[in-house]
């Protein structure tokens, strides 16, 4: 029986193991040395919260792999050499695959600050940094403040775990506004002023110069680069991104570049090597999409195509539309197409807010032609399915404000925006719109 | 492991979620208004009890209101289910116990010695705990209190402060504030006041049953023994009408709502005990169990009781009919031959129509049809007068209404509250819920959609599920929630980070889907694994 061996329990391992399983009826295990179960990792802030425990954030239950015989190894893959096909562990033991899929995921970025390595400081992404943040920053006496550097969707999530337990937080961010070389101004503002209002010291515009220890080596405050202000804090979370968690990998003769080579088939160079998820580089950038996407539904997607060309099905990686979501503190953000921080050349930007701040849209589109080409919703809920089927169909921009109504996901009975936006719309662009 | 969560049992620890000083003085008020109520249990005779029960009512009622006011109205609208799981009382750690084993024993003491609660007994006057409510009593029934009035007067009471705290809780959500309204009302006229007020009606030559319109058989299982029914058909024309409509709710008015809005429109819209899972019951949801386990056990046990109810009820209305068509035409065997076919009928048209969707349950379901007209028929055989086969109609009654009417729903269903989660009683005991689940799941336009590819799987939604539904196992696939046991309360899309649930009426067609892959793949892959 063929064994497929995967590297990595995350969301792009388990969901290729469980195709398999669908398919076939070959040998499958799975390893990892961060749980002994798949849990989903973007439960993490709420186990700090206290919304949920660790248990809770496992998508199936414990039975579930036996049931489906998918072996689970807990242990830390050391080396692996692909002309044997044999995988080497840190305890000395090995273990003989036929089909390798590496879904190592991710691992925080660092980049060369003085002190980044002391006692006190985190990044967050694995089991291993919640259970240390955890012990860093159990309260407000214990962890008096935090310094956040990076505001991204990580970044935001820290500070909304901490701000749960009434440490202080003050986050430093590079770009002029959160998030800024991803959201358009007006959407960034709108995360601004909420996070002010959840009493985030939110500093904009502002790096780390360095992170000063005390005499036992512990996070004694930061240094900001552009003013020399120094704040004392007990934690750091250095939260400016991910990039491919591919150590072992380049030791093999597996090719890497920031993350692990692959093909449209998720092939590496090495035959019987895969790889999928957030450590997968696409050797050419697929639409407007990264080569590497630390994304949740991307890595489900590639387990789910791997899947098929393992099972004989060979299959191409072809991602849709993008879209994404994600919550910062009580607004929720989704996004269909892309809408970019700055219009791209020859588009523009609809924006409508409402007077209450947790609540805007942008839009942007082709100017000559009016094509829709994608939405930001803040505050307000929308179909996935129907947004896909417009960006598809090539619907205008007009279309899609007249038809705004057809992709409300809000709850029963909520009010709705649609008159507002359409009157807002019709105000700003008048000549435009037909 | 996270150190916190290990903390539960811990009063004093340092970095558990601890209170406010306005909470803490807020908790003392109420606190003062329930010791006025241990004060009356043990005999305290207070010199105007108006007085003191007022006091007592308006205590706790302030408490509340000011608990919520600072815990709700000093933050940001949005889902408030920080340190949930670090606080005692709601992750099972010493105060749920504490809380758990109160309110067990007071159960306990309702149903099977009210005299301690100082219940008058043979007509001598009330005193204690039951006496402090007289007055009340009297002012809408004209009657003294009986230890159901003491206990209806504080469920409401806690259905309606608690109503308060929620609405604060998930004031950025209409859909829950509506909700809540709603069993707010119906709690405070239907199963309180106009009952009360029907009393009133009541005279030497006229009398109703006392009769919480609300209340549908099954869930009301005593609505149609042979009491109730001589006092609904001597009372005239108010009284027939009232008979007619308990047959037509369940038969008629049930399935029409069921069939359009889902179960929700009764179980967490208008349901009393619904009603104090949702408000009082709210910080307990999590409390629930979502294993595939505690999901088989709820089948089988929830149907039992159906099986139960159903065969009882029809045992006691055929103990009291007639045998001789002459004098009247619903005889014993008009009577059994009439809930055969009713039954057939409709396990028939399940099987036909709705086979794929039942799948491996229509084996449980033909079982349980079987075991029904298997009894029926013995019925038939082997009954006399009196008994149904060698049991006496009236004590099969007696043990429903001990076993499921008072340990079910009361003791274990309330009291355990902090301990499983506040829906117990509606998830594995009560005969209505699983009525209206099975067409829940079969005949219904209700369902929760699911938003495309966005769900990251958090677990949110199964986590604060009060059922116990595995809402992630559908969402993470795109697929539809249809279950039998959901009861519409939408917290699985109120704290849904992504948006990716949402309640919906829609048409029957496509209600029930399955998606292997999910949207964000291109088509090609989509089709060939969906369509298949």
């Amino acid at each position: 029986m063929e064994h497929i061996a995967i590297i990595g329990n995350g969301i792009s391992g388990v969901t290729a193991a469980r195709h398999i399983r669908k398919l076939s009826d070959k040998k499958i295990t799975i390893i990892s040395a961060e749980t002994e179960h798949f849990f989903s990792r973007t439960a993490l802030m709420y186990i700090y919260m206290g919304h949920m425990k660790y248990e809770h954030t496992k998508p199936y239950e414990d039975w579930f792999w036996k049931k489906n015989r998918i072996d689970l190894k807990f242990g830390f893959v050391n080396s692996i050499d692909t002309e044997a096909q044999v995988l080497k562990f840190y305890d000395g033991s090995e273990m003989l695959y036929d089909k390798l899929i590496l879904a190592t995921g991710s691992k925080s970025n660092k980049f060369g600050w003085p002190g980044e390595d002391l006692n006190g400081v985190l990044g967050l992404y694995s089991k291993q940094d919640l259970d240390l943040l955890e012990r860093l920053a159990p309260n407000k006496e214990v962890c008096k403040r935090a310094v956040i550097v990076g505001g991204g969707l990580i970044g935001v999530e820290l500070a909304e775990m901490l701000h749960t337990r009434n440490i202080p937080v003050t986050l430093l961010v590079r770009e002029s506004n959160f998030w800024g070389n991803v959201l358009p101004n007006g959407d960034a503002q709108l995360i601004n002023n909420h996070l002010k209002n959840h009493h985030i010291d939110l500093r904009l515009s502002r790096n780390l110069k360095e992170i000063v220890s005390d005499e036992n080596g512990n996070v004694k405050s930061v240094i900001i680069e552009e003013t020399g202000e120094e704040i004392p804090c007990n934690v750091v979370g250095l939260t400016p991104g991910v990039s491919p968690n591919i150590d072992i990998v380049k030791q093999s003769n597996i090719e890497t570049d920031k993350g692990i080579l692959v093909n449209r088939y998720l092939e590496t160079n090495v035959q019987n090597v895969y790889a999928i998820g957030d450590c997968a580089q696409q050797r050419e950038a697929i639409g407007n999409r990264k080569p590497v996407e630390a994304v949740w539904y991307t890595g489900r997607m590639m387990g789910e195509v791997v899947a098929q060309t393992i099972c004989g099905n060979k299959m191409a990686y072809k991602p849709g539309h993008w879209f994404n979501s994600a919550k910062f503190f009580d607004i929720e953000y989704q996004t269909y197409g892309w809408v970019f921080s700055k219009p791209k050349e020859g588009n523009a930007h609809f924006h409508w807010k409402h007077e209450d701040g947790t609540k805007c849209i942008t839009i942007e589109f082709e100017v000559a032609t009016n094509r829709f080409l994608g939405v930001n919703t803040f505050g307000i809920r929308m179909k996935h399915e129907v947004f896909d089927r417009w960006l598809t169909e090539e619907k205008s921009m007009d279309y899609v404000i007249e038809h705004l109504k057809e992709a409300n996901f809000d709850p029963e009975f909520y009010k709705s925006f649609e008159r507002d936006i359409t009157i807002e719309y019709s105000k700003q662009f008048k000549k435009l719109s037909v | 492991m996270s150190y916190k969560t290990n903390n539960s049992m811990s009063l004093a620890s340092p970095d558990s979620k601890s209170l406010s000083t306005k909470q803490k003085i807020s908790v003392g008020v109420g606190m003062l208004g329930l010791f006025i109520l241990i004060l009356a249990y043990f005999n305290i005779d207070f010199p105007n009890r108006a007085l003191f029960l007022t006091a007592s009512l308006v205590l706790m009622t302030i408490g509340t209101v000011l608990f919520a006011n600072d815990a709700y109205l000093t933050k940001h609208e949005g889902i408030k289910n920080d340190g949930v799981w670090f606080k005692s009382i709601t992750s099972r750690g010493l105060w749920a116990w504490v809380t758990g084993i109160a309110l067990t024993l007071f159960y306990i003491v309702l149903y099977f010695k009210a005299a301690w609660f100082g219940l008058g007994e043979d007509g001598k006057a009330n005193t204690g705990l039951v006496a402090l409510f007289d007055p009340l009593s009297y002012l809408l029934n004209g009657g003294p209190a009986s230890q159901w009035f003491v206990y209806g007067t504080l469920y409401t009471v806690a259905i309606l402060i608690f109503g308060y705290k929620f609405i604060l809780k998930y004031r950025h959500n209409k859909y829950e504030r509506l909700r809540t309204f709603s069993v707010m009302f119906f709690q405070l006229a239907f199963a309180f006041l106009i009952p009360e007020f029907m009393a009133r009606l009541n005279s030497d030559s006229f009398k109703l049953p006392y009769y919480d319109l609300k209340n549908i058989w099954p869930l009301n299982y005593y609505n149609f023994e042979k009491y109730r029914v001589d006092e609904f058909i001597s009372a005239g024309d108010i009284g027939i009408a009232l008979l007619l409509f308990g047959v037509l709710s369940i038969f008629v008015i049930t399935p029409i709502l069921t069939y359009k809005y889902g179960k929700r429109w009764y179980c967490s819209w208008v349901c009393g005990c619904g009603g104090l899972a949702e408000t009082a019951g709210d910080p307990f949801r999590h409390l629930s169990d979502k294993s595939m386990f505690a999901w088989r056990v709820e089948r089988w046990v929830v149907h039992s009781v159906v099986v139960f109810v159903t065969l009882m009820t029809t045992a006691v209305i055929y103990s009291y009919l007639g045998t001789d068509s002459s004098k009247y035409w619903l005889t014993k065997d008009v009577f059994l031959i009439g809930v055969t076919i009713l039954l057939t009928v409709v396990f028939l048209w399940a099987i036909i129509f709705k086979r794929e969707q039942l799948a491996k349950d229509a084996k449980l379901g033909a079982i349980g049809y079987f075991v029904i007209i298997i009894t029926l028929i013995g019925m038939h055989f082997f009954s006399d007068t009196k008994h149904v086969f060698w049991f006496d109609a009236t004590s099969l009654k007696k043990t429903y209404g001990f076993l499921i009417g008072a340990v079910f729903s009361g003791v274990i269903g309330v009291g355990f509250y902090p301990i499983f989660g506040s829906r117990v009683w509606c998830r594995f005991g009560c005969p209505m819920a699983a009525i209206l689940g099975f067409q829940q799941r079969l005949f219904s336009r209700f369902r929760i959609t699911t938003n495309g590819g966005q769900c990251i799987s958090c677990g949110n939604c199964s986590t604060y599920c009060e059922m116990g539904i595995d809402v992630r196992a559908y969402a993470q696939k795109g697929e539809n929630i249809v279950r039998s046991s959901c009861v519409g309360c939408g917290i699985c899309s109120a704290v849904c980070p992504r948006g990716v649930l949402k309640l919906e009426n829609d048409t029957m067609k496509g209600r029930i889907n399955s998606n292997d892959i999910l949207l964000g793949n291109d088509v090609d892959l989509m089709d060939l694994v969906n369509q298949k």
